[in-house]
């Protein structure tokens, strides 16, 4: 299974690709759950955080061919709202992300539905001028503390026993989100509902002729994106004690597109991959005399034009080839 | 990118590939964790590549090392080390960088920290690491107010300092009709209140306001109605880019050349040398410190232009006089203890370039004086950097909250 890029049984093929996708999935948590021990943990939580952000994302730009400019609403909703259940109800840890995690389903659902109705260009334009209205609300309202943020969010104890200001359980906890997201978009992709958004995507006109009610399968994976990327929010909040502005800006969803697209955009693991790089560019150039922001714009830019398919998708493209 | 055909043998090789990167990675990034040493290291948190890159950004960092080099280069027998971040504006990032440099690389003070959100949570972060920050560029008078606490410190300015400054002073100088143009978020509103509260307490009126969004690039219809109010003072409650195109096109309607005073916020000298004479002339600011005040001021100010070439503004020599006090402070209490030093820190006075006759209260604010400047016209320019006529010098006492005032719970 090494070697041989011409397996002639078909049944072995696929019996080899599931073994394959689990020892990838296998390999990487691995190294996850080593991670804390070879890196900083918090910086590690910020990589999953984002990773799975991204990951929400890439469930519409590549999967269904949406490309959504608002993303940060989402992940910013689920920061705010995460935030706020975990410093002023009180609530617990899980809950508080829950919470995020509904309410950015909810206001996506709300986007979604509008945003839908418009395909391409327009579909973008809409997730954006939606998202900076969101933006704004989030400037204005009294509860988000306006260009502060909600400052000192607790942890807290998850269950009510388990202290995550330590930074291994609070890594367990963040971890723990984030394979369960992730687990939840693989399923995603390789289900049914899955092989029709990858049939609009392929080719709208002729999902709608097999009788695919197209306009509400988009709806439905737009609100599990949103979702899941209000429920990263929720957890990058509480790992960071702090919601602010940062998150719900256009900027992090130009972020958030970079990081898929240099990781590669249709893949699994492309999200993760690209969200490790550009989260450690950020801080570990940020010691150095380098501006980041010019640094981040030349590696984007050398990416659209040396390697189109990301990371991930040339390293997949080319080992295919051999 | 269309396609999602997954061939077998690639997610096993794959899998073996990001498992030799990240081994190697982590092999070399485990290797410089390992080098944090003692010593005492001071780190410099702030925006270098942002729009607060010429407020603060690098040269700050010039300004850290001008103290440890005049301090001697070690404290107590330990060398002393400046190590600096940019936080690109990102409260994240920057409580992500000063969690490291706390836990990790065994930092032992932060300052500088422009911008209130990330000064705000490296606030809380060093209340809860048990560590010292002493913040310079961030403007919010929460830091020593309702988000005081024992170690963390605020040496510039406040928003209250710019309110007496430019509000107070003004006021009394004569400017007594003011019309405010207000950045529309909670930023914006803080300051227009706290001037405005200024400004009737020493019997002046406020005749109106009006709010632009933020990040604004077309402040003609608001200037307008500035002008049509006819108020002495055109007060800008706005911050950054907005200030320098409000102040920029302001000009261009001839605000100040029609007898109205501009009065700046929150403006330093980096901002008036970008925009020019031309533009800025004429305009009131309220800084902690002006290169051209006196032979002390002068001595550091050109000091500081032989490496920067540019003069220091308030954030640059507040970040000075910071470093300069915390290893002064770890020098009396004979250890970089947390505790001591803080103590130290509330109990010397501070006598530098930046703080004459300074004092620190309780809840980490430090009090010295205010100067009231206004912006040259082109023409009585003698020299390069030659910028601001002093107008009035407003006492520490005055132009900060007192301990009671601040609403900090710290006695």
């Amino acid at each position: 299974m090494t070697t041989t890029t011409s397996a002639p049984a078909a049944p072995a093929k696929i019996a080899s690709g599931r073994s394959g996708e689990l020892l990838t999935a296998l390999g990487v948590l691995a190294l996850l759950l080593a991670a804390p021990f070879l890196f900083y943990p918090v910086f590690v939580m910020k990589v999953l955080c984002f990773a799975l952000f991204a990951a929400a994302f890439n469930l519409l730009i590549g999967f269904v061919g949406l490309l959504s400019f608002g993303h940060a609403a989402f992940f910013g909703t689920g920061a705010y709202i995460a935030a706020h259940a975990a410093k002023v109800w009180h609530l617990d840890p899980l809950v508080a992300v829950v919470l995020g995690g509904l309410g950015g389903g909810v206001l996506g659902l709300a986007v979604g539905f509008l945003a839908i109705k418009r395909k391409g260009i327009y579909f973008s334009m809409i997730t954006l001028a939606l998202s900076q209205m969101v933006f704004f609300i989030a400037v204005q309202a009294p509860f988000t503390g306006g260009e502060d943020g909600i400052q000192g969010i607790p942890r807290g104890h998850l269950f009510g026993f388990i202290d995550l200001n330590e930074p291994l359980p609070m890594y367990g906890f963040v971890l723990a989100i984030f394979v369960f997201g992730m687990f939840a978009l693989w399923r995603i992709v390789h289900s049914p509902f899955g092989q029709i958004l990858k049939a609009i995507r392929d080719n709208e006109a002729r999902a709608i002729s097999l009788g695919y009610d197209v306009a509400r399968y988009k709806l439905i994976a737009f609100v599990i994106s949103a979702a899941v990327a209000a429920a990263a929010g929720g957890a990058k909040s509480l790992v960071f004690q702090l919601a602010s502005l940062t998150d719900i800006t256009w900027q992090m969803s130009g972020e958030v597109i970079l990081i898929t697209l240099l990781g590669g955009i249709g893949t699994i693991l492309g999200p993760v991959v690209g969200a490790v790089i550009v989260i450690t560019l950020e801080n570990y150039l940020a010691t150095l005399d380098v501006p980041v922001t010019v640094l981040i714009g030349g590696i984007f830019v050398a990416c659209v034009l040396l390697f189109r398919r990301g990371i991930v998708g040339e390293i997949e493209h080319w080992l295919a080839r051999r | 990118m269309r396609k999602d055909t997954r061939n077998p043998a690639v997610s096993a090789r794959l899998t073996a590939w990001l498992a030799r990167t990240t081994a190697v990675a982590a092999l070399a990034l485990g290797a410089s964790q390992a080098l944090a040493a003692d010593g005492v290291k001071i780190g410099v948190l702030n925006d270098q590549s942002g729009v607060y890159a010429d407020y603060g950004g690098k040269w700050s960092v010039e300004a850290a090392r001008m103290a440890v080099e005049d301090f001697g280069g070690s404290v107590l027998g330990q060398k002393i080390e400046i190590v600096s971040a940019d936080h690109q504006n990102k409260p994240d990032i920057g409580s992500n960088i000063a969690r490291q440099w706390y836990d990790v690389d065994g930092v032992d003070m932060i300052t500088e920290l422009t911008t209130s959100s990330v000064a705000l949570a490296v606030h809380e972060l060093s209340k809860e690491k048990k560590k010292i920050d002493i913040v310079v560029g961030a403007a919010t008078s929460r830091l020593t107010g309702d988000a005081c606490q024992p170690y963390g410190f605020h040496w510039a300015f406040d928003t209250r300092a710019l309110a007496v400054g430019t509000g107070g002073a003004l006021t009394k100088a004569g400017g007594n009709t003011w019309f405010f143009l207000t950045a529309d978020y909670a930023f914006g509103y803080q300051l227009e209140e706290d001037t405005t509260k200024l400004v009737k307490e020493e019997g002046g009126k406020v005749l109106g306001s009006v709010r632009h969004p933020l990040n604004n690039n077309d402040f003609s219809s608001f200037l307008l109605q500035a002008q049509a109010s006819q108020a002495k003072v055109v007060g800008l409650a706005n911050a950054g880019l907005d200030t320098t195109n409000s102040v920029k096109q302001a000009s261009e309607f001839g605000i100040t050349a029609g007898g109205q005073k501009l009065a700046g916020l929150l403006m330093t000298l980096a901002e008036v040398h970008g925009l020019g004479l031309k533009a800025s002339q004429g305009l009131v600011l309220t800084e902690g410190y002006y290169w051209d005040l006196d032979d002390k001021s002068r001595e550091f100010g050109e000091r500081f232009f032989k490496r920067t070439q540019r003069m220091p503004s308030m954030i640059h020599a507040g970040t000075y006089s910071a470093v300069l006090s915390y290893l002064k402070a770890v020098k009396a209490a004979g250890s970089k203890d947390t505790e001591k030093v803080a103590a130290k820190l509330k109990e010397l006075p501070v006598d530098d370039v930046f703080g004459r006759g300074g004092k620190v209260l309780a809840n980490g604010r430090m009090v010295h004086d205010m100067y009231l400047f206004e912006v040259k016209k082109p023409e009585d320019s003698k020299k390069p950097w030659d910028y601001y006529k002093l107008l009035a010098t407003i006492p520490g006492d005055k132009a900060f909250f007192s301990l009671a005032e601040s609403g900090c719970p710290i006695k």
